[in-house]
């Protein structure tokens, strides 16, 4: 299969390609602003972004189990006898 | 509490800010020291020998990190060669490189079968325990690099730089693994809300 040469457009199956780079700022200039028009232009990848920018918000819900009293107090003998030595 | 005060405390023996250390940081990186070994009892010894390494090389720290990815550096080396003696079989990407699959797209490239919407309700079942549960069972199946930035840099909201000391990988890499990781995780989670 071949793809419309990027010069001409992005096409979907790029642009969702193009979306980690666009996040982190990373896209020159002008490719930047071909996915923004395709953006603009296309629901499907629009939508795609959006899912990409909810799946990053719901990867920060994620929070670490709580520290147990035993593994800190653990920890904190670890210090003493480190300390000592 | 500023790190240049906490290293001080550190280096004058002061008990009280290795505990906030540990309140800061232990549960992260139990969790990620399990992205290359094979159990969370594993993964809470090697964290453990990464404070060790903390308290003896604290008087060398120099500054140049912040001290979190420091500590993070110290830690993903120690996981990783205790993952290699382990000899855990990391899980090759059986799914390709491809963001989304590419039966998804009509020959030209367009979507055949464009995402069903659900970035706008995804918000309102954070709050879901089970749900969360879900996308961290996601991440364990990622393969080993991609877990490791996507965790690092996603769910401990580290900068893209500070990902790329922890790990010693090239900014373009991290691009690369996180691309990947975060489309594997929305696929999940597009088939998981479809479900619902």
């Amino acid at each position: 299969m071949r793809l419309r040469p990027l010069q001409r457009g992005i096409v979907c199956q790029q642009a969702v390609e193009l979306i980690t780079d666009y996040l982190e700022g990373a896209l020159p200039r002008r490719q930047r602003e071909r996915l923004e028009a395709h953006l603009r232009a296309c629901d499907g990848c629009d939508e795609y972004l959006r899912q990409v920018q909810a799946t990053i918000r719901i990867l920060g819900s994620v929070r670490p189990t709580d520290l147990e009293p035993e593994t800190r107090s653990g920890l904190m003998d670890l210090y003493r006898q480190f300390r000592d030595d | 509490m500023s790190d240049d005060d906490l290293v001080r405390r550190l280096r004058a023996g002061d008990e009280a800010a290795f505990g906030e250390l540990v309140d800061s940081y232990h549960s992260s990186m139990v969790r990620f020291a399990q992205t290359f070994v094979s159990n969370r009892a594993i993964a809470e010894e090697v964290a453990q020998d990464t404070w060790l390494a903390v308290l003896k090389g604290i008087d060398g720290f120099e500054g140049r990190s912040s001290l979190k990815t420091w500590i993070f550096r110290i830690l993903a080396n120690r996981a990783r060669s205790t993952g290699v003696r382990e000899q855990r079989t990391i899980p090759v990407d059986p799914e390709g490189t491809a963001a989304v699959d590419s039966r998804r797209f009509d020959a030209g490239g367009s979507w055949a079968e464009p995402p069903v919407h659900w970035s706008e309700q995804v918000d309102d079942r954070l709050s879901a325990g089970p749900f969360v549960a879900e996308v961290w069972a996601t991440i364990s199946r990622l393969p080993e690099s991609q877990r490791a930035v996507v965790t690092l840099r996603d769910v401990d909201g580290l900068s893209s730089k500070e990902v790329c000391d922890v790990l010693g990988i090239s900014e373009a890499n991290q691009r690369v693994l996180l691309h990947r990781g975060r489309s594997r995780i929305r696929s999940a989670l597009e088939v998981e809300l479809a479900e619902k």
